[in-house]
């Protein structure tokens, strides 16, 4: 019998989260007044749950590694969030949304948890605009949409390409708000380090302030941690420097299970790696692929050309491109989903027709839509016989006021211009759909610790489609978690105020301590930085996006070998007592010395292609992914038994009442 | 190419700092501002000496954690960009690049190149927001049109990232701009409308509080603001403060 009960309620589809809504038990307001809830991670998922919990009276005490609420990783999300509001009149419905996203997760999600998703998402856009969130326009004054990867309807709202960021600051204008009551208290540059559990119950953590470097106890009723993903684990992806898995892994060697740690989404559209130096990688929105086609040389020796700089883009004919994802999957074309662009790219790129230095970069190229744009621009204009220049100066505007900033990014960043020369992109790690379990109130198996947002794994199953993280973050935030959580603090309104003198405490304030103490006195000689590059090598190249039984064995062994030269060689500067960048990323880099391992030891135990999941030997004749849903139609859901390696495996079954689980397919 | 560095140290907020002299070799025109910084820290860590602090994260230009007044500039020479989007090709081989911290007294130092900005959380919290609570059951989001025009204003205005660049680049080490982004965006929109005149008055009372300094108009802010925030929002705050006295 699995120690996993996912809570999902019974009934009709539809009816599930209004019914299990309406019998969550309430607190009342005398008594939330006396409930602490600690909210880790202040993003999306965070500042909204923070937000909206002390509007409801409870006392919230929030946590952030950087200097402010607004600067977490959300804020850099560009193309859009998705609700299913069915403003553009293209049949779009609640349960499309549903539908697509179990499609696009490669059918390894929890349905009712993703109906609750697609079911609240329209709830969002209200509440955003509410807030004074300035989504596009049309000139009628309407809500604009557009279309994103994997959909053949147009749901996406967006601000130009600051959708995250706008996004983020309508819930830091929320919890602003409520740190001005003194609703919240927040903590700002303090990072989470331990979780402690009292008696089976999650009752605060261990927090270091960054600045004074005072580790400090926190107690309250329950715990929510909005952490994030864990992408960094790679070295090189699009997450924030600062972005960790600490929180969400210290919980887990507390004894919340992580869930599908192998689900790692590649994003499709990033800019290539340019050196050694390099230090993090930047997205190109997919919002680029409603208008951008991606092509390489259809020769091979074109391809070489251009690599050795002999020839340019632009001086291919229109018969020697080869636009493989419209070949490959006409019913789509470009706006396949990001793990089967990502794929596609790598294949041909692993062929021989990758076009920059390293032979690792396709084409992303705006001309035919500057065309095309420019063709209509013409017309309304009512020029008559316009020479092509004209209509590309026309074209160029419409794509510039579209995507502008993006373009100016990457002009700035590769000092290419993408008006005239089309972009250079490359898969790169965006995002984890694995994460903690949790239950369908977004419980951890740890009672009184939650996770939302990026940090549990609940919304996407083995893949993400575009436009969802801002919406599953928002979802869980504002509409889930504040009113599942009643029905875990409903049974503490009888325990007093945590007192953080508890043994439990002192304990993990100790080992903390400990830990920051034997970095510090650590006499090695490398920098956190070259364990950290070196893990993420091992990482994308044997776990990233083709796996084997064979890499991911070496891979394992690797590891194990790099982490404990980490503890023998690695040298931290500094002092405990001070603010200390270096250490804070030590330990970072510890813990992610271990998910790794977990990682690969899950792409191992899921002898199945899925979603952002590949694995080499499990792929059909034209090199899809291949599901077997007799034996991997379950989570994966490992507990911590004091190593990475030895975790126990537990098993949530996934039952498809409603949606009948069939190979995707997007051709 | 090789470059010669001026950085400020200061170990804490109330230390005495100085600038040093280091030296950045083989720095590649593709690397970004921080990543040659990353690099150089890098080898002081491996000498044995206490690595150089600065703030980022995000590393796209967008979460307004970087800073870095360098030669002079906030956010260096390039205008319309963040320092972490600065690449090196911007600079000569030879070149010596003086790198100092936001300097505000509203703005404490941290650690060397690392400055204290929640003064500019507090000018948040103390209105720059609409009084809405979280609930399922607001208005439909296309209930209220909003001419396009105004959308596209307040957009624009919402773009500020809270980088501090216009403080650290004033004379008169002002947040005006910084606030009159939050205050346009919310003018401009209906659901602004109803704490408008309260919103304006609290917002700058606490900028005042907070020790920045009141706006002479010289414009300095709007040119190096690496999001282009106009100086046409300034016009609006005052505007808006005027209408919020006068009723």
């Amino acid at each position: 019998m699995s120690k996993l009960n996912a809570q999902s309620p019974a009934g009709p589809l539809e009816q599930k989260w209004s019914n299990h809504k309406g019998h969550i038990r309430l607190v009342s307001p005398a008594n939330k007044m006396r409930i602490d809830v600690i909210v880790v991670g202040t993003g999306l998922a965070g500042a909204s749950a923070a937000a909206s919990l002390a509007e409801m009276g409870y006392n919230v005490k929030a946590f952030a590694f950087q200097d402010s609420p607004r600067r977490a990783h959300s804020i850099a999300a560009q193309g859009g969030i998705n609700a299913a509001k069915n403003y553009m009149n293209d049949g779009d419905s609640v349960y499309r949304l549903f539908y697509d996203t179990i499609k696009g997760g490669d059918y390894r999600s929890r349905e009712a948890n993703v109906y609750r998703l697609a079911e609240v998402s329209t709830s969002i856009i209200d509440q955003c605009v509410a807030q004074g969130v300035p989504f596009a326009r049309d000139y009628g004054g309407l809500l604009d949409n557009r279309s994103f990867g994997g959909v053949q309807v147009s749901r996406t709202f967006y601000a130009k390409g600051q959708t995250g960021q706008q996004l983020l600051l309508g819930a830091y204008s929320a919890i602003s708000r409520q740190i001005a009551k003194g609703k919240v208290t927040m903590h700002s540059r303090h990072e989470m380090v331990d979780l402690v559990v009292v008696d089976g119950k999650a009752r605060g953590i261990i927090a270091r302030n960054m600045v004074t470097g005072e580790v400090e106890r926190h107690g309250a009723h329950a715990v929510v941690l909005c952490t994030g993903g864990y992408g960094n684990v790679f070295f090189l992806s699009t997450n924030a420097m600062g972005s960790n898995v600490t929180a969400a892994w210290k919980a887990h060697k507390r004894g919340a299970f992580m869930s599908n740690p192998c689900y790692t989404q590649i994003h499709p559209t990033c800019i290539p790696v340019s050196g050694h130096h390099q230090s993090k990688l930047t997205l190109m929105s997919e919002s680029l692929r409603n208008d951008g086609r991606i092509w390489v040389p259809k020769k091979k020796e074109d391809a070489e050309a251009i690599r050795a700089g002999k020839l340019k883009p632009t001086q291919l004919k229109e018969e020697d491109r080869d636009y493989y994802l419209e070949r490959r999957y006409p019913a789509f074309g470009n706006l396949v989903p990001r793990d089967i662009a990502s794929r596609a790219a790598k294949e041909r790129c692993d062929a021989g027709f990758g076009v920059n230095k390293t032979g690792e970069a396709v084409y992303l190229d705006f001309a035919s839509a500057m065309e095309r744009y420019g063709k209509t621009q013409a017309n309304l204009k009512g020029l008559k016989n316009p020479s092509k220049e004209e209509i590309l100066a026309l074209g160029k505007i419409v794509v510039e006021k579209q995507y502008g900033n993006l373009f100016d990014m990457y002009k700035q960043i590769t000092a290419d211009n993408p008006y005239e020369t089309p972009m250079m992109i490359y898969p790169a790690v965006h995002y984890t759909m694995g994460g903690l379990w949790v239950d369908y109130n977004l419980m951890t198996t740890v009672p009184g610790c939650f996770a939302a947002g990026e940090a549990n794994f609940s919304d996407h199953g083995a893949n993400r489609l575009g436009a969802s993280a801002l919406m599953q973050g928002l979802a869980d935030g504002y509409f889930v978690l504040p009113y599942t959580i009643g029905e875990y603090l409903a049974d503490d309104i009888r325990t007093p105020k945590i007192d953080t003198n508890h043994p439990a405490f002192e304990t993990a304030e100790k080992e903390v301590k400990d830990r920051i103490s034997f970095f510090l006195n650590n006499k090695g000689t490398k920098t956190v930085d070259h364990y950290h590059r070196l893990l993420g090598k091992l990482m994308w190249d044997y776990c990233g996006m083709a796996r084997s039984k064979e890499g991911l064995d070496y891979a394992i062994a690797e590891i194990r070998k790099l982490r404990d030269d980490f503890y023998q060689n690695v040298r931290v500067p500094g002092k405990a007592d001070r603010y200390n960048p270096e250490l804070d990323k030590a330990g970072r880099v510890a813990d992610f010395l271990e998910l790794g391992e977990l990682m690969c030891i899950d792409a191992l135990n899921r002898n199945e292609s899925c979603g952002g999941h590949f694995r080499e030997e499990f792929q059909t004749a034209e090199g899809e992914a291949l599901r077997d849903d007799e034996n991997y139609a379950y989570v994966a859901a490992w507990e911590f038994q004091g190593d990475p390696g030895k975790a126990v495996l537990h098993k949530e079954e996934l039952n498809y009442d409603f949606v009948k689980m069939q190979q995707r397919s997007y051709k | 190419m090789n470059l010669k560095l001026k950085i400020w140290r200061q170990e804490g907020q109330n230390d005495q700092g100085r600038m040093v002299d280091y030296q950045a070799n083989n720095v590649s025109d593709d690397m970004s501002f921080l990543e040659m910084l990353d690099v150089l820290n890098e080898e002081l860590i491996e000498k044995g000496d206490d690595p150089i602090a600065f703030d980022h994260d995000c590393r796209e230009g967008i979460c307004g954690m970087c800073s870095l007044f360098i030669n002079g500039e906030a956010h260096g020479p390039v205008k319309g960009v963040t320092t972490c989007q600065l690449h090196m090709r911007s600079f000569k081989d030879g070149e010596t690049i003086f790198i100092e911290p936001w300097r505000a007294k509203a703005f404490p130092v941290v650690k060397d190149l690392a400055v204290n900005r929640s003064a500019f959380d507090r000018i948040i919290q103390s209105g720059g927001y609409v009084s809405v609570n979280t609930s399922g059951n607001t208005l439909d989001a296309n209930a209220i049109a909003i001419p396009k025009p105004n959308a596209d204003k307040a957009f624009d205005a919402a773009t500020c990232i809270g980088c501090g660049a216009c403080v650290a680049t004033c004379k008169n080490a002002s947040a005006t701009l910084f606030l009159s982004a939050k205050v346009s965006q919310l003018a401009l929109l209906p659901q602004g409308q109803v704490e408008r005149k309260e919103r304006v008055t609290k917002m700058l009372h606490q900028m005042d509080e907070e020790g920045f300094g009141a706006c002479t108009n010289t414009g300095a802010c709007f040119v190096q603001c690496p999001k282009g925030i106009s100086l046409e929002n300034i016009a609006r705050l005052n505007s808006e403060f005027r209408n919020a006295l006068l009723s």
